[in-house]
């Protein structure tokens, strides 16, 4: 039962390498906040300053109100899930949940039924004399939740606590996380680079780049309305496609005046369309949006559905097709996008409505 | 598969049998010898099968005492050697493994110039720094003492390098899961490094018995008392140069049961350290 709050958190390291760059969120009590960005953009540095692994240089870190920057992370009443569990190789896994308890100089019999309780939850009671060493991988992954829950504490993080499992269990895991995560009633920091994991598990999504914040917002609030052409590329799978007009973009450059000879009006200063590719219909169609024709140069059938890439214009467009696709490698299709499904971005990436 | 042809197995067998041969003969001669009188070996041929006086020899050597070291017997010779080598191996392995825990796991300043002292210690033996040590050791009055005999050899730069390498490999978050735990330094220390070093121990102690175990200059120079040495030296004062002044017998003796307690300490550690090898692997 707790918020998080991050005010002005920045990290420099010594040789003056700034991770985080100035950070500012507010998590809200018993909810899930992913934090999700490409490697490198600060967000493990932030779980870490969370949990007080990693020294705050400036700004401050508060848990239930409290400013936790000098409170050592036992004190911060934090657990932690690592990327690689990190369980005790030479400890049995009722052990591994109940050495931090011990350290905490609880009673026998209140371990014993802590750990008894977190093995049910988990499904691990038939292997609390087992090591580490003796289980599978999603098996150690719920150890290594085990050990975060026996500990009831008032902040649950997550640093990229799938990735190292395979596709199968990590989609399964991922829903365990989150029913967990409901039943407990925990508020919740979970650091992924996987952005089907951040738009499922999420209450509250933190788009990072950089060391800092695009945008926060609900999951599809974020998909519905990136904020910067950044999010727009990172969020979705595949990927919002983007055309660069004046400058930007990987395509050729496009000039408003083209763009309107496809058909469409652009709000002023927009430099880059944006179209996710389910947005995109196939054929003929009245009203304003964007009209042309797609040279399709392959097809990707996925099962429930394919995708189209092609080239429209030399801009590289994906479209997206419910079910099979009857259209071959060479094919033009008509294809337009009604002017209501359109992101459009100013020359600094940032949206522009209209 | 090599070894698949009853030829080649019986050459493999041969080679095996060869190698111990020339390996063990030299024990087994060693052995037959200390069951014989004096008088049986003084006068060639040695006979190859072990003669009638085992209890008699053993039993003189290890409780009658010996006048070539000046009435002692063997047992407080091995008593000494045990409790100089266990001293030995038992004090190289907590300091280099607390040493090591301190440079691995600890920012402090001039980590890395303590470091580098270690590891340039490494290029100092013992015997280059022997007259200095010993003068320490008189200076002390430690001369004729466990201490004197123990201390000087226990500063060790391998296996601190060794611990050091070791502990290395243990992944960061293992540290912060337990940071987390509450594990402090000194718990953590105790929990969690210790057992996962202890095959690491185990093989540096045996490594370590041995080498405290055949000490041999640094005994010979810090005891003048003849019951503060070693056995090492107590075989070496044993053998006089006028071969008929020399008890035979009773120096095969002492070669046997000097023998006996580092084979003793390999067989037993290296059951036990091959099952941590097992045990601790990921």
């Amino acid at each position: 039962m707790a918020t998080v709050e991050l005010k002005g958190v920045r990290k420099v390291y010594g040789g003056g390498v700034e991770a985080v760059k100035g950070v500012d969120i507010s998590i809200a009590d018993k909810s899930l906040c992913v934090l999700v960005g490409p490697s490198g953009c600060g967000k493990s540095t932030l779980l870490r300053m969370i949990a007080g692994l990693e020294t705050i240089t400036h700004g401050t870190a508060s848990i239930d109100g409290r400013v936790v920057n000098e409170v050592g992370p036992a004190e911060r009443d934090i657990a932690m899930v690592f990327q690689n569990y990190a369980l005790y190789p030479h400890m049995k896994v009722y052990d591994n949940m109940a050495y931090g308890l011990r350290n905490r100089g609880m009673k026998k019999d209140e371990i014993d039924a802590r750990v008894k309780r977190a093995a049910e939850t988990l499904e691990l009671s038939a292997l609390l004399d087992r090591r580490p060493r003796e289980l599978s991988g999603g098996q150690r992954q719920r150890v290594a939740m085990g050990r975060a829950i026996v500990r009831n504490p008032k902040v649950f993080l997550f640093d990229e606590p799938l990735s190292n499992l395979d596709a199968k269990l990590r989609g399964q895991m991922r829903v365990e996380i989150k029913n967990l995560q409901r039943a407990l009633e925990v508020t919740s920091v979970y650091v992924t680079h996987d952005q089907l994991e951040a738009m499922t598990l999420a209450d509250q999504l933190v788009v990072m780049n950089g060391g800092l914040v695009e945008q926060i917002g609900k999951p599809l609030d974020i998909y519905e309305k990136p904020a910067s052409t950044f999010v727009a590329s990172f969020i979705g799978a595949p990927p919002m496609n983007l055309l660069g007009t004046v400058t930007g973009g990987k395509g050729a450059p496009l000039t408003v005046a083209d763009l309107s000879d496809l058909g469409l009006s652009v709000p002023p200063g927009t430099t880059t369309v944006g179209i996710r590719p389910e947005d995109i219909e196939q054929g003929d169609h009245a009203g304003e949006g964007l009209k042309t024709r797609l040279t399709v140069e392959a097809v990707e059938p996925v099962g429930a559905e394919s995708f189209l890439h092609g080239t429209a214009n030399t801009h590289r467009l994906v479209v997206r097709v419910p079910g099979r696709s009857i259209a071959e490698p060479g094919a033009v299709l008509p294809i337009f996008a009604p002017r209501a499904k359109l992101h459009f971005f100013d020359a600094n990436g940032k949206r522009v409505e209209g | 598969m090599i070894g698949q042809s009853r030829i080649s197995r019986i050459i493999a067998h041969l080679a095996l049998i060869l190698g111990i041969l020339i390996v063990a003969f030299p024990i087994y001669y060693t052995f037959v010898a200390s069951t014989h009188s004096l008088q049986t070996i003084l006068r060639p041929p040695l006979p190859l099968l072990p003669g009638k006086e085992f209890f008699a020899n053993y039993y003189q050597a290890l409780f009658g005492g010996i006048g070539q070291i000046g009435g002692v017997n063997v047992w407080t010779l091995l008593l000494n050697s045990t409790i100089v080598a266990l001293g030995i191996a038992v004090g190289k392995i907590v300091i280099s493994i607390l040493s090591a825990y301190a440079i691995v796991f600890f920012r402090f300043p001039g980590r890395m110039v303590f470091f580098w002292l270690i590891f340039i210690t490494l290029m100092l033996p013992v015997e280059v720094r022997i007259l200095p040590t010993y003068k320490v050791m008189v200076d002390l009055n430690l001369i004729d003492t466990y201490t004197g005999l123990i201390v000087p050899l226990i500063a060790s730069a391998t296996a601190t390098l060794l611990f050091r390498q070791f502990f290395l490999t243990i992944p960061g978050e293992l540290v912060e899961a337990a940071r987390v735990d509450g594990a402090g330094p000194w718990r953590f220390f105790k929990d969690i490094l210790l057992p996962l070093s202890a095959t690491n121990i185990a093989a540096l102690f045996v490594i370590l018995f041995i080498y405290g175990w055949t000490q041999y200059l640094w005994p010979l120079l810090v005891t003048n008392r003849n019951d503060m040495n070693t056995i090492v030296i107590g075989l070496r004062k044993m053998i006089s140069f006028a071969d008929a002044d020399t008890q035979w017998h009773l120096v095969m003796v002492t070669c046997i049961l000097a023998i006996v307690p580092p084979v003793l300490v390999v067989v037993f550690m290296q059951r036990w350290f091959v099952r941590g090898l097992v045990e601790t692997e990921k």
